[in-house]
């Protein structure tokens, strides 16, 4: 026998008590994951962003274009190896409910600075020649049944009209976080559109500038130099890291984000009274064993182990238990996300971080749970832990 | 060789301070079998405790095989019981989720032996106290009796210089009394092991070589 098997049976002296104590961490943990996943979602464009990838955007709003003109004074700034430029198109596919992101982008730059959009060499050449063509994400093709040649209508509504496309390239995503649920097609189109719509004042203008530069770290005065070339003219910029830009959307959550983060934490302190709660029990009602105990010569080291180790072993139960149920339900979430919210959540995954987590809290939890019922065996005197005093 | 030299504990009840043992001064040679006599709270089990280094005295020096435990720290004085004291308590102890092998195996945990020499050692204290086809009955499939014997075990498994034991016949009837009595004067008197026994018990006492009496805290001259 060792100690180990000691841990073990205490563990199970109260199946059922250990059982549903258990059962608690792991629907809490179920709970803590799910909430981590959800936050991970609202940031998952932040993590998709590129390190050496800069936006330029007017600097009154994004509602607000550019003028095309701006990128070959751009191009010729030191230290930017590439632009290219897209527009928001918000289109409705069939009915307002199928919400997902369309850009209107200059195919062959936009593909170059995002390699992480991965497609066939054959589908890449048929979407850069064919002007009516257009890219989509695996997922968005995957949940609508699209295969490569099909035609779909989109209905304008910034831009008026029926949309007609080929979708000629499905992108996969290069990494589990980027984005496989946008559609791209041709800017030139677009542009075309505007011009005989609007007139030629309206056309020849950009949403946004991405730019490539050659190190991250020159993003700040490289910002600096664009935004100071345009400075006073009729369309300031405005130029950051692809990371602050897609920040700039999450803040607008920012609120529902801290909420989600407190419930989490609340989530980790009920854990904490579950497992206290019967740790707590447990040591009461073994007091005079750890009185035995340490009259046969254990040392407070021996009996830290022995109360640890059974509150551990219940952490890690509840949390095995609780990664178990919130694999399948991140799953079927992420499926319901899918086919009710559009792409309000374009990548919504149980990250492998939020499973170290949840174990890591849990097994904290377990030690912090047994801190109270240590300190009372260690301390009380033999005497009256067998409680007999003649 | 027990020395016990003026020694005096109290303990606190709120504000009163009520005296347990006063000014108690006992030698007990090393093979002998001593009866600690009295009626409950008479101050038989605190000297127990104190000879079996569970408790302090507030005064006054314990020498054990001439070392004043009194001395040791707390870890010093945990690793001294587990070498030299074997402690019988009047309720067995034992620990529900461990069979009987299991619980006279948990001393040898703290020595550096093997599996196989701690299954030795296990099986020679069953033996001895006639239970090693009980080895694998947890607590609650043994009589009161047989329950003790197993505490016996485990606290003779250690082969400790000393044998304590608080009320060993307390919780049982005659004849598992009898038994218990007629292995602990074995032990003394076949394996030479020191025992001291309160019992308020007269039967239990008469197989001691010596009889001490207590009475409220102050131990009655020969």
């Amino acid at each position: 026998m060792r100690l180990l098997n000691l841990i073990l049976r205490n563990t199970l002296r109260h199946r059922l008590r250990s059982l549903l104590t258990a059962l608690g961490i792991g629907v809490a943990v179920l709970a803590f994951g799910l909430l981590r996943t959800v936050v991970d979602a609202w940031y998952a464009g932040v993590a998709a962003s590129a390190q050496n990838r800069l936006v330029a955007r007017n600097a009154v709003s994004l509602v607000f274009p550019l003028p095309l003109a701006y990128r070959h004074q751009i191009a010729v700034i030191r230290g930017v190896t590439g632009i290219s430029y897209g527009n928001w198109f918000g289109g409705v596919y069939i009915d307002e409910k199928n919400f997902f992101a369309q850009f209107a982008v200059d195919p062959p730059t936009y593909m170059d600075l995002y390699p992480e959009f991965r497609m066939p060499d054959a589908e890449r050449e048929a979407f850069y020649r064919d002007r009516k063509g257009c890219a989509v994400g695996r997922k968005l093709a995957a949940k609508y049944g699209w295969r490569v040649g099909d035609m779909i209508r989109v209905q304008g509504t910034i831009y008026p009209g029926d949309w007609d496309f080929v979708i000629r390239a499905i992108y996969r995503g290069a990494e589990p976080s980027t984005d496989e649920t946008v559609m791209f097609f041709h800017w030139d189109r677009l542009n075309e559109e505007i011009r005989r719509t609007w007139g030629e004042g309206a056309a020849n203008h950009v949403g946004w500038y991405v730019l490539r530069i050659t190190r991250p770290e020159d993003a700040g005065p490289i910002s600096d130099q664009v935004d100071a070339m345009f400075k006073n003219s009729l369309a300031e910029t405005r130029t950051e890291t692809e990371r602050a830009f897609q920040m700039g959307f999450v803040s607008m959550a920012g609120t529902i984000i801290v909420a989600l983060r407190v419930i989490s934490g609340v989530v980790l302190v009920i854990i904490l009274l579950v497992l206290a709660n019967t740790m707590a029990m447990a040591a009461r009602e073994r007091l005079s064993e750890y009185g035995v105990l340490k009259t046969l010569g254990f040392r407070p080291g021996h009996l830290i182990g022995i109360i640890a180790g059974e509150s551990l072993a219940i952490a890690g139960l509840g949390a095995a238990l609780g990664v178990a149920l919130t694999i399948p339900v991140c799953n079927g979430f992420a499926k319901f996300v899918t086919e009710n919210l559009g792409s309000f959540f374009p990548v919504f995954r149980l990250s492998p971080e939020t499973v170290y987590l949840s174990v890591g809290a849990s097994l904290a939890v377990g030690l912090l749970a047994a801190l109270f019922p240590c300190a009372r065996a260690v301390h009380i005197k033999i005497v009256d832990a067998i409680r007999r005093v003649d | 060789m027990v020395e016990v030299h003026n020694v005096y504990k109290s303990y606190r009840r709120e504000s009163m301070e009520i005296p347990a043992l006063v000014d108690i001064s006992l030698d007990v040679p090393d093979g002998a079998f001593v009866a600690l006599m009295g009626p409950s709270g008479s101050g038989k089990t605190t000297l127990l405790n104190l000879i079996a280094g569970i408790d302090r005295p507030d005064r006054g020096a314990i020498r054990v095989g001439g070392l004043n435990i009194a001395d040791l720290s707390e870890s010093g004085l945990a690793r001294w019981r587990s070498r030299h004291v074997g402690y019988i308590f009047q309720f067995y102890n034992l620990l529900p989720v461990l069979t009987a092998f299991e619980n006279v195996e948990l001393p040898l945990l703290l020595t550096g032996l093997s599996r196989r020499e701690r299954r030795g050692h296990v099986m020679a204290a069953l033996s001895l106290v006639g239970l090693e086809d009980r080895m694998q009955h947890y607590p609650r499939q043994l009589s009161g009796g047989q329950e003790q014997r197993v505490a016996i075990a485990r606290a003779l498994v250690t082969d400790p210089t000393l044998l304590v034991a608080d009320e060993p016949t307390g919780d049982l009837d005659r004849d598992s009394a009898r038994a218990v009595l007629d292995l602990l004067s074995a032990l003394n008197a076949d394996f030479g092991k020191t025992i001291l026994m309160a019992t308020h018990d007269p039967r239990a006492a008469e197989r001691a070589h010596t009889i001490r009496r207590f009475d409220k805290g102050v131990l009655e001259t020969n």
